[in-house]
């Protein structure tokens, strides 16, 4: 049992480091140091220079692209990634619909929809939400229903981010309305989101940001080639990344990146003499060394928790609950400065405009934003649901 | 970073649970022990090899390292050990290591390794709230010059009552200093006592009693830190064993107890409480590693960041599921004879036992970050 990365470990956590330095534009790294909006544009250009050094689909397997990582290489990506103020990788084409395609797709369909994502000229809209299907997903309505060589798609989908970059949208629709249980009957289609039908409308949230979007999808024609794996078996499929993937779910670099912003912030504004807050922050990296060392030993031979298949969730619970908690203490950083907002003025070159100090002026909006994590990716008391059925059984 | 258990590890877990199974049946688990009772347990202890873990193999010791002595302090946890194996194996016996003296280390390393003998240390007074900067306890060197001679009280002492031989913390004029007393010295009188969970203790009052300086003065307060620091890691193994009971309880409570015609399991309200019982055990495990990992560090720096780290969140988490658990288990968990009660006094007295989460906390904001990579400011 060891505490420390390997010698091997350190020494790609400080290439991965050195690229980040050298490699992420300025204005870029200003943007995501500073909480303010990024474009799609940003996200392009530093997706391009992660494929360019074959790091951009850690998640992938190796014939198809991946970097061949082991978990820890992994988690040490997404840290140093994320400390240098790098973007996140947010792209749904590269993070759930590249495995999913991989695992299930035909092998048409790989060489199709793959080579599009990792150069990033295709984006993918995530279309599994609805109105009425929010945590429980499965009680989904979006209809498709067989025509020929078609589905005929009726339905309306709800939060899908970013639709309005994408090209292209992954959805669970439900196939055979008299299946036996809501999960079954539903399938997994690829959908243009130029078919005629499709519409887009963006949906104003909280903090004044516009990412996230409902697709209202009438009479929409998609060819029958584009169903993923086994019609009404789309359920699995739309699963098959949940729980997968167990040290990025606890966001511990994005953990890591806030308490660094809090500590420098609280600098910055005389409040590290404090008693109080040294206790805040220093709790703050109690809590994350934990988050930290739970992610990583469950990875470990012998330290499987008694309920493996919670694990994930206990991970998303805790790291998202600790991030929020962080943009808690980020706001009141920000004092009075939280209070001035232009929601419009998030962007590096309105921030002339901006009606408080740029550094402190996105607190609030970032902590309004931070409220997504316990609701998103199945909100935080469906995660406590599933690992108290798992302790409870027996 | 590597966090596997070995083949080993898992084998001496199994042997130390076999052995704590049988020597502290349930129902007897958290009742406070009586002198022979425990002087028998000690024996058992002793003679699976656990009393002398990590000591050399020359003073008859296993020189097991401490992701073992973790393994079985999470064990005795679970069982809710008395209190020499803390006292004597995890804190007297590692300070004798590092300070003592060739000859007082073959005098008494080999005979804790036995469990003939058991010793335990003194550091706490009763002002000081484990602030050790202001010591009253006072240590002066006889007329003759020969002869240590201490005066003062030492509170807190575990498994004080009943160790045969005393570790004692005092102000020496050239600076704080370790001494050894025996426990039927003239002039020294044991006030025993059980802590809130019924281990024992006892509090001492030192009136002119001759002392042994336990190696040199210089350096003591460094070398009373790291054996503090040991026993500190153990005592978080020791509260996620015990943690780890406690759930068990919790959730076969839940499973069995019916009210409105169902078993408590069925609520919704109960069960999103014990997923965050069991998000607080994981991490507890995970703190476990951290702190015992730490005690091989290469710097003091980094043993106090992560024993400290460990302590603070263990006495946090410790508090919030043992009041949990009462809570969970109703009525029946305010009565003596419930399980979970017994393990909620142990826990509530981990969190205090050697230094509160304050004090850690404080002990952890005192050093320097460890984020190499702070984002370069924007």
């Amino acid at each position: 049992m060891r505490l420390a990365f390997s010698a091997e470990e350190e020494a790609f956590r400080q290439e991965v480091r050195a690229f980040v330095r050298a490699r992420l534009p300025a204005d870029i790294r200003r943007k995501v140091a500073l909480g303010l909006r990024l474009e799609h544009a940003d996200y392009v250009t530093w997706f391009h220079i992660l494929e360019s050094r074959g790091w951009l689909t850690p998640g992938w397997p190796v014939a198809h692209g991946g970097p061949g990582w082991s978990p820890i290489q992994r988690y040490l990506f997404d840290e140093e990634t994320l400390l240098g103020n790098a973007p996140r990788i947010i792209a749904s084409g590269i993070q759930m619909l590249g495995p999913v395609l991989i695992a299930y797709g035909t092998p048409a369909q790989q060489a199709r929809y793959l080579p599009d994502i990792r150069a990033s000229r295709t984006w993918w809209a995530q279309g599994f939400s609805e109105p009425g299907a929010g945590s429980d997903l499965a009680a989904l309505r979006t209809s498709a229903v067989v025509d020929g060589d078609h589905f005929i798609v009726n339905g309306h989908k709800l939060w899908t981010s970013y639709a309005g970059w994408c090209a292209m949208m992954f959805a669970l629709v439900r196939t055979d309305p008299h299946a036996a249980k809501p999960q079954e009957g539903i399938s997994f289609l690829l959908l243009d989101m130029a078919s005629p039908g499709v519409t887009v409308r963006p949906v104003r949230m909280i903090d004044g940001g516009t990412d996230l979007n409902e697709v209202f999808l009438d009479n929409v024609r998609v060819p029958r080639e584009n169903l993923v794996g086994e019609l009404h078996k789309g359920w699995g499929h739309g699963k098959f990344l949940l729980g997968h993937e167990r040290t990025g779910i606890a966001g511990i670099g994005s953990c890591k990146q806030q308490l660094a912003r809090a500590r420098r912030l609280a600098a910055q504004q005389g409040l590290l003499a404090d008693a109080d807050w040294q206790a805040r922050l220093a709790q703050f990296a109690i809590e994350l060394i934990a988050l930290e060392t739970t992610a990583l030993r469950l990875l470990s031979p012998g330290q499987r928790s008694p309920i493996p298949q919670a694990e994930a969730s206990m991970l998303k619970v805790r790291g998202t609950e600790l991030r929020q908690a962080i943009h808690e203490a980020l706001f009141e950083i920000a004092g009075p400065h939280a209070l001035p907002f232009d929601a419009d003025a998030l962007f590096l070159d309105t921030l002339d405009r901006m009606p408080a100090p740029p550094e402190l002026g996105t607190l609030a909006a970032n902590l309004l934003d931070s409220r997504k994590l316990s609701t998103y990716g199945g909100s935080n008391e469906v995660q406590r649901n599933l690992i108290a059925q798992a302790l409870l059984k027996a | 970073m590597d966090f596997s258990f070995t083949d080993d590890h898992q084998a001496l877990r199994d042997a130390v649970r076999r052995c704590c199974d049988d020597t502290y049946p349930a129902p007897q688990r958290g009742q406070p022990e009586g002198a022979a009772t425990a002087a028998s347990r000690h024996a058992t202890l002793a003679a699976l090899g656990l009393t002398g873990l990590q000591l050399p193999a020359a003073h008859g010791g296993s020189a097991l390292g401490p992701v073992e002595a973790m393994l079985v302090a999470q064990e005795l946890g679970r069982v809710q050990a008395g209190a020499s194996w803390l006292a004597s194996t995890a804190l007297a016996a590692p300070l004798i290591a590092a300070a003592g003296s060739p000859a007082q280390q073959s005098r008494w390393l080999g005979a804790i390794a036995t469990g003939q003998l058991r010793a335990t240390l003194a550091w706490e007074e009763p002002h000081a709230r484990w602030d050790l900067a202001d010591l009253r306890c006072r240590a002066r060197l006889e007329a003759t010059g020969e002869r240590w001679l201490l005066d003062g009280a030492k509170s807190g002492v575990l498994d004080g009552d009943a160790a045969g031989l005393l570790l004692v913390l005092a102000a020496a004029p050239q600076g704080p200093a370790l001494f050894a007393i025996d426990s039927a010295a003239a002039g020294l009188q044991r006030l025993p006592h059980r802590l809130i969970d019924g281990r024992s203790a006892a509090h001492l009052h030192c009136t002119a009693v001759q002392a042994e300086l336990l190696g040199q003065p210089a350096g003591a307060a460094a070398l009373l830190d790291a054996a503090l620091d040991h026993a500190r890691a153990m005592l978080v193994a020791e509260t996620t064993g015990a943690a780890d009971a406690l759930l068990a309880l919790t959730l076969e409570h839940l499973r069995t107890r019916r009210q409105f015609g169902k078993p408590l399991a069925a609520f919704q309200a109960l069960q999103h409480r014990v997923a965050d019982h069991a998000i607080a055990l994981e991490q507890l495990k995970s703190m476990a590693c951290v702190a015992a990992l730490a005690l091989q560090a290469d710097t003091t720096a980094e043993r106090v960041r992560g024993v400290a780290a460990a302590c603070t969140l263990a006495a946090q988490l410790g508090r919030r599921l043992a009041l949990d658990a009462i809570q969970l288990h109703g009525a029946m968990g305010m009565t003596d004879e419930c399980a979970a009660a017994r393990f909620a006094r142990r826990l509530l007295a981990n969190g205090v036992l050697f230094g509160d989460a304050n004090h850690h906390r404080r002990r952890f904001a005192a050093l320097p970050s460890t984020l190499d990579n702070e984002g370069d400011t924007p």
